[in-house]
């Protein structure tokens, strides 16, 4: 294509011109490319505000009912209809995986996953494993964990000095409020935190960032509205070697992952932080809206050719939304979920456990 | 992956070949790629499933025979009828025909869009004279006000002075008061994003509808959502009774799916959707267009009128007139450029385009087009405007002269002219052909994009 392309270049223009360009050679024109302005990421929108809350609950819920309560709806949508076309099955069929297929990918779990989920149910099923509903549900709950379990891996901040963390995602998918739970989380250990607001595209998105590093009592470097996040990143990483920080987060505008050019801006973003400070990023944290369908997985296929995603954090987990992506996004990329969100306060951020993660989606 | 929708079901039609009738049997198959295909544009599963009993009743006992590609028919019918689900060509404007101040209130999950899309619904009411008040009735999120007020400010909006530690049913209240005052016929609140299972929070919506009663609540909804956009937009109808919808960050690759979903299960009309990250990139919704695209069909329409609304009318007439005396020139070259560069980003153009979505990734891979465009321009401005007219007197010299003018070598200089060159030619081929013949098979479309049709 890219040959014939530029070959095409001046036919498809003139064939334009003169009248005769049919959808195809339309596409030979390579013409139409008004650089759209470099940096202009949607205004990320607000997520998780940490807000004042009428109908909380006098006692705070331990962290796995938290996690089960927040991850209910999915269960129930997951699991219930798993439940319902299993259980007292006698006798597990084609007809029944079929089903069970169409409930996985309704899911959110993606096709491609859910496609092999399927193929290993069958083998088992072949193999005369699989007797009734009971033992179906159990070794679906057990490839959804083999899946989950086989990339996780937590996020060790002490292999480095200082550490740096980049944070990039979709606009709206909440980055800047996982990074404040983030700042507030490792403050709290004793770690000194420095935060880079390098989102300088969407309107008082660094405004933002300030008021979670007031709140956990954490530094934020950041410049004017419409500055070259590159150079917010550069005085950060200054920063962060002078100041002697033990972790650097930095905030990016969020971008759709098909914008060529925020893509490469995101490139260059990371060279700056590599040449500062060598080696790093030392993690590159791809943000992931829990209601995401199977969008997610071009977004983290996308993000992690251009940028190196080496985690993914889920976030608003506490809504109605299902945690099926995860599956998805994590088996088809090789990548760890470090962090899941699962409501609006400060602490709301937890370790991604992927045993506690599927008990909880498969509790009855 | 959709691009190839139509391909799929080429291949299971490829067997029908030389029946008849479709019968329910032979379809069965093609309709289960339409129902992956739809599940994988994120379409809710309950909608996906009463919409393939749909297809299949249709489908059954249509004629082949005269159709040379059964699979283009059932596509078809499956266009056909989603756009039938979508509301086909109802009316979705917004309904401010009040007495004025009139309310527009957007409401929507968290990083949905909504603080951005009342800018953009701003100016686009702006632009139809209105004169709009936005109001930020966000006080949990942090800066999401001064979010607004920046927005306001690019925009040339007057945005309502509110502040964090207000209640949000107050603010609203105190902006009508003020837009009436002022002289604000448009009200436009934004809220904050919530979970439609927040009692708490929905409450305040339901109190800020009671005291101010928009006429229009938009539901703002994010196009990659996945099945949960029913879930979502259900409990907000439920609560609000919402007015419509905006889809918005369609300008991504999401297929869009949930306003389907969206649309089956509460029945409001999408009215826009967000295309780009620039204020101006709000559009009014079109069903057709969105069912190509979870179709992969692409968005031919859209981009026709888009070519129709830049391609300066005179411009393109004096090409025509030109072409028709083959006496096009490099400059009349570089004007048609410019006018094509003004259609927007190559990708969002490929993107409208029939099939493109593979080859629409190898090109961002690649990117050499925006470098060469650049580049042809230098070149063709390097020229003395006689060079430009008769460009066969550039000789050696010249081309050095150019080359160093435009800070690119002779041989790219040479690669122009010979390309250039060969434009010419089959141009001139082409008068000869007449138009009539070369605009077979393109079924009319584009009529907006010929200079001589």
């Amino acid at each position: 294509m890219e040959k014939q392309e530029k070959k095409g270049f001046f036919r498809g223009l003139m064939d334009k011109i003169s009248g005769i360009s049919t959808v195809a050679e339309e596409l030979d024109d390579q013409v139409e490319i008004p650089s759209e302005a470099p940096s202009v990421p949607e205004p990320e929108m607000p997520v998780e505000p940490a807000k004042p809350k009428i109908s909380e609950e006098p006692v705070k819920p331990g962290l796995f009912e938290r996690l089960k309560m927040g991850l209910k709806k999915t269960k129930d949508g997951l699991v219930g209809r798993i439940d319902a076309l299993v259980l007292g099955k006698k006798e597990i069929d084609a007809d029944t995986l079929e089903e069970l297929e169409e409930i996985l990918i309704t899911s959110d779990i993606g096709v491609k996953t859910t496609v092999e989920l399927i193929r290993t149910l069958e083998q088992r099923l072949g193999r005369n494993e699989l007797k009734d509903g009971e033992a179906l549900r159990r070794a679906l709950k057990e490839e959804i964990l083999a899946r989950l379990t086989a990339h996780h891996s937590l996020l060790e901040i002490n292999s480095h000095r200082p550490f740096v963390v980049l944070v990039i995602g979709v606009n709206g998918v909440g980055k800047t409020t996982t990074i404040g739970k983030l700042a507030s989380r490792f403050s709290a250990e004793g770690k000194k935190v420095l935060l880079a607001a390098a989102d300088t595209f969407r309107a008082a998105a660094s405004e933002q960032l300030v008021i979670w590093g007031q709140r956990s009592g954490v530094d934020v470097i950041h410049h004017k509205e419409g500055a070259d996040p590159s150079a917010v990143v550069f005085d950060a990483c200054k920063a962060a070697v002078a100041r002697d920080v033990d972790i650097l987060i930095v905030d990016t505008a969020g971008r759709l992952h098909t914008k060529v050019n925020l893509m490469e801006e995101m490139k260059k973003i990371r060279r700056v932080i590599g040449r500062e400070i060598p080696g790093a990023p030392h993690e590159t944290l791809l943000v992931v809206d829990a209601a995401t369908g199977q969008n997610a997985l071009s977004q983290a296929r996308l993000f992690k050719e251009a940028a190196y995603v080496s985690g993914i954090a889920l976030t608003k987990l506490d809504g109605t939304a299902k945690g099926g992506i995860v599956v998805a996004v994590s088996h088809e990329f090789a990548l760890p979920v470090r962090y899941i969100g699962v409501g609006e306060a400060i602490d709301d951020l937890r370790d991604f456990d992927p045993q506690e993660f599927t008990d909880a989606l498969f509790q009855a | 992956m959709f691009d190839s929708l139509s391909e799929k079901l080429e291949s299971v039609f490829k067997k029908l070949r030389g029946q008849g009738v479709m019968t329910e049997e032979n379809i069965k198959d093609a309709l289960r790629e339409v129902r992956l295909a739809l599940l994988e544009a994120d379409v809710n599963f309950k909608v996906v499933k009463d919409f393939i009993e749909n297809v299949r009743t249709k489908a059954a006992g249509t004629e082949v025979l005269n159709s040379l590609t059964p699979g283009q028919q059932v596509v078809k019918i499956v266009h056909d009828e989603l756009v039938a689900v979508m509301g086909g060509n109802e009316s979705n404007s917004l309904n401010l025909t009040a007495k004025p101040p009139v309310a527009v209130m957007m409401v929507g999950l968290q990083g949905a869009g909504k603080t951005t899309t009342c800018g953009k619904l701003g100016r686009h009411l702006k632009s139809q004279k209105r004169r709009p008040l936005l109001v930020p009735a966000d006080i949990y999120r942090p800066a999401a006000i001064e979010q607004l007020k920046t927005v306001g400010r690019q925009l040339g909006l007057e945005v309502f002075n509110s502040s964090a530690d207000q209640k949000p049913v107050d603010i609203c209240t105190a902006a009508m008061n003020f837009a009436e005052l002022n002289g604000y016929d448009t009200v436009i609140l934004d809220t904050a994003g919530r979970h439609q299972i927040d009692d708490y929070l929905m409450n305040e919506l339901s109190e800020i509808v009671s005291a101010v009663h928009p006429l229009e609540i938009l539901f703002v909804a994010d196009a990659m959502t996945g099945q949960e956009a029913v879930n979502v937009a259900s409990g907000f109808n439920d609560r609000l009774d919402i007015t419509g919808v905006v889809l918005t960050k369609l300008d991504g690759d999401a297929k869009g799916g949930a306003a389907l979903s969206i649309k089956a299960v509460t029945g409001k009309p999408v009215k826009f959707v967000g295309v780009g990250e620039k204020l101006d990139a709000l559009e009014v919704f079109h069903a057709d267009r969105l069912v190509s695209r979870i179709l992969g069909m692409g968005d031919v329409l859209t981009l026709v009128e888009k070519a129709h609304s830049v391609f300066d009318e005179k411009e393109t007439e004096r090409l025509q007139q030109k072409l028709k005396k083959s006496q096009f020139d490099l400059e009349d070259f570089l004007a048609q450029l410019q006018q094509i560069k003004k259609m927007g980003s190559l990708e969002s153009i490929m993107g409208m385009i029939p099939g493109m979505g593979k080859m629409m990734k190898q090109m961002q891979g690649a990117q050499p087009s925006e470098k060469e465009m650049k580049r042809i321009e230098a070149i063709i401005r390097s020229m003395t405007p006689g060079e430009r007219a008769n460009h066969g007197i550039i000789n050696g010299s010249r081309r050095l002269r150019i080359a160093k003018g435009s800070g690119t070598s002779v041989q790219e200089v040479n690669q122009l002219l010979k390309r250039f060159t060969e434009a010419q030619k089959m141009v001139k081929q082409l008068q000869k052909l007449g138009p009539k013949g070369l605009l077979k098979g393109m079924g009319g479309l584009g009529k907006g994009m010929l200079p001589f049709g």
